[in-house]
């Protein structure tokens, strides 16, 4: 089956409900999500080598929510992980994130965003698209987590608390992951914060090659098993802090799980780096 | 019910006239602006809601309700007399209805009250402030007559208050901003956005407001129909042709080359969307909406076509 077939046939099985004009209530696009896969689809099997591990752990239908780490510069990993739910899950899924505020404001990236279900990342929205069941894809870090430096690859930065009480409003599972590979990609070495603020974004990238792109470095995401959390969401900070906590460490667990596997194959699909 | 409605002489008014009508209910239409084929069981008088000949209709007939329509919304009013008609006009309708005893009375607004901008939830609910003056100051009159008709609800606890915001109206009859937007062979949009836009058939509009008048709900609510479609969406379904231009040069393009003439603030409204939560007025007034987005379109674009 060619990457355009599997994409059609596909997204005639997506759970989004288009209407008559191709678009659902949120003004996703069915012919947007095509074209969007298309490009993803190339980066994540053959530019990126994406491997996904415990897909099984994602709900197949219902309101849930993916929690991760943010890893590379640029998007990359909120991107593959949209193309892992729609290329391993069965069915597919959509996963929906929040980005950055400053996307709104910038032509194209504001229509396209939209088009394909990526909303600003505002409270109201992941309520809405919990509410309607949708599956929502959460990082923690906000662009703190984008902002790490190749040697701080692998570490968190601190996690955001809304998305507990969110969790916990909605009664929606909270589905950790880890994302292995990204700060390879994306060797970021230095943030132009003053460039950034020019461009009307937080900041841009630079790497040693100086532009944000990314070299193609096998990546990895890793789904743990979905945690449940009792609760209200109108709880004190400590308490809520507390599950913050919980989450993090989990996601933690699993990028060391995942750095270990990336580095000794650990009888994974995924082949050790090459060493000269 | 005797139904006064002020602003009667609007397209969109008219339908909900001929709505209430068809209901069974009295109406007294108050309008400087004449109808002249005003339906049987209209009773048009021809002034200013706020003179006094106006206090005289609500003093002498003592009407059970009051459907408020006439607040100024076009741009080309910008002045002094379109904040007078728009403020100065509601706060007359609510005076008079506290004192000459009405029971019920709609305030009709517009869904663009929430302001169009990146930064705002794609969904509007009503209990978020209308902060569209903050982008779009030609908005201020309207807001503050939207939010002095919701203090009615504390102000006049006897008077049953319902504050509508409706979304755009599309149809045969050409009324409204969409309509106006979408009037000539080539729509102009801003490069790069394409934001939703919510409307639904001017019938249903008016059906909708009557329904609001003939429940027993009072508050704050959006009126929305069906699901928004993407501006260009809409523009190629209306037969019309999508021209994306850069938004540097989309100020200097406007009112020439046979294109619509837009204030500065009103360029937020075609980059961003403004989409409105309609369920709890569905909930509330077991309201369902007849027409389909298809069905609008179609209507609009047919009698198009007829005028050509």
């Amino acid at each position: 089956m060619s990457l355009r077939e599997e994409i059609d046939d596909r997204l005639a099985r997506l759970e989004v409900p288009f209407g008559r004009y191709g678009v659902d209530s949120f003004g996703v696009s069915k012919a947007h999500l095509a074209n969007f896969y298309r490009i993803l689809g190339v980066l994540y099997k053959d530019y990126f080598r994406v491997r996904a591990y415990g897909v099984h752990n994602v709900p197949s239908t219902g309101r849930a929510m993916l929690v991760g780490n943010h890893s590379g510069g640029v998007a990359i990993d909120g991107a593959m992980v949209i193309a892992s739910m729609f290329f391993e899950m069965e069915p597919p899924r959509l996963a929906q994130g929040m980005v950055e505020k400053f996307i709104g404001k910038v032509p194209f990236a504001s229509a396209w965003s939209s088009r394909v279900g990526q909303f600003t990342g505002l409270p109201e929205h992941a309520q809405r698209l919990l509410d309607d069941d949708r599956l929502l894809m959460v990082f923690p870090e906000g662009s703190r987590g984008t902002a790490k430096l190749y040697w701080e690859r692998t570490n968190l930065v601190n996690f955001g608390s809304g998305f507990v009480r969110l969790a916990l409003a909605s009664r929606a599972p909270i589905v950790p992951f880890a994302f292995i590979g990204g700060g390879d990609a994306v060797p970021t070495i230095f943030n132009a914060y003053k460039l950034g603020k020019l461009l009307g974004a937080p900041y841009v990238p630079l790497t040693p090659y100086l532009v944000p792109l990314p070299l193609p470095v096998p990546l990895a995401v890793h789904y743990g098993e979905p945690m449940m959390f009792e609760g209200t969401g109108s709880e004190d900070d400590a308490t809520i802090e507390h599950k913050v906590e919980q989450v993090k460490s989990r996601v933690a667990e699993l990028i060391a799980q995942g750095e270990r596997a990336r580095r000794t194959g650990d009888g994974r699909l995924l082949p050790p780096p090459r060493r000269a | 019910m005797k139904v006064v409605v002020p602003g009667i002489s609007g397209l969109l008014a008219r339908l909900v006239a001929v709505e209430l009508v068809r209901g069974g209910h009295e109406v007294i239409g108050i309008d400087a602006r004449p109808w002249p084929d005003a339906p049987a069981g209209v009773t048009m008088h021809l002034f200013d809601i706020r003179k006094r000949a106006a206090e005289e209709v609500f003093r002498t007939a003592r009407p059970d309700a009051v459907v408020h329509m006439g607040t100024v919304t076009h741009l080309r009013e910008r002045s002094r007399e379109r904040y007078r008609i728009n403020l100065g006009g509601t706060r007359a309708v609510f005076d008079y209805c506290h004192a000459y005893g009405v029971r019920r009375v709609v305030f009709v607004g517009r869904h663009t009250y929430y302001g169009a901008d990146a930064d705002s939830p794609l969904y509007h609910t009503e209990s978020e402030p209308p902060t569209g003056n903050a982008s779009f100051p030609e908005l201020a009159d309207l807001v503050a007559a939207d939010l002095y008709a919701g203090s009615a609800l504390w102000r006049y606890p006897e008077l049953e208050t319902l504050v509508l915001r409706a979304c755009y109206t599309l149809g045969s009859s050409h009324h409204g901003t969409l309509a106006a937007f979408l009037s000539g062979k080539r729509v102009p949009m801003i490069l790069g956005f394409d934001p939703l836009f919510q409307f639904m058939h001017e019938v249903d509009a008016a059906r909708a407001i009557v329904a609001a008048l003939e429940s027993n709900v009072r508050g704050v609510y959006n009126v929305a129909g069906p699901d928004p479609l993407p501006l260009s969406v809409i523009v190629r379904a209306a037969g019309r042709q999508p021209l994306p231009v850069p938004e540097p040069v989309f100020n200097f393009l406007m009112g020439r080359f046979g294109l619509p003439r837009l204030s500065p603030g009103a360029i937020a409204h075609i980059k961003y969307p403004i989409v409105i939560d309609g369920k709890p007025f569905r909930r509330d007034t077991g309201f369902q909406f007849q027409h389909d987005a298809r069905d609008a379109i179609d209507d609009f674009a047919a009698e198009r076509a007829g005028r050509r």
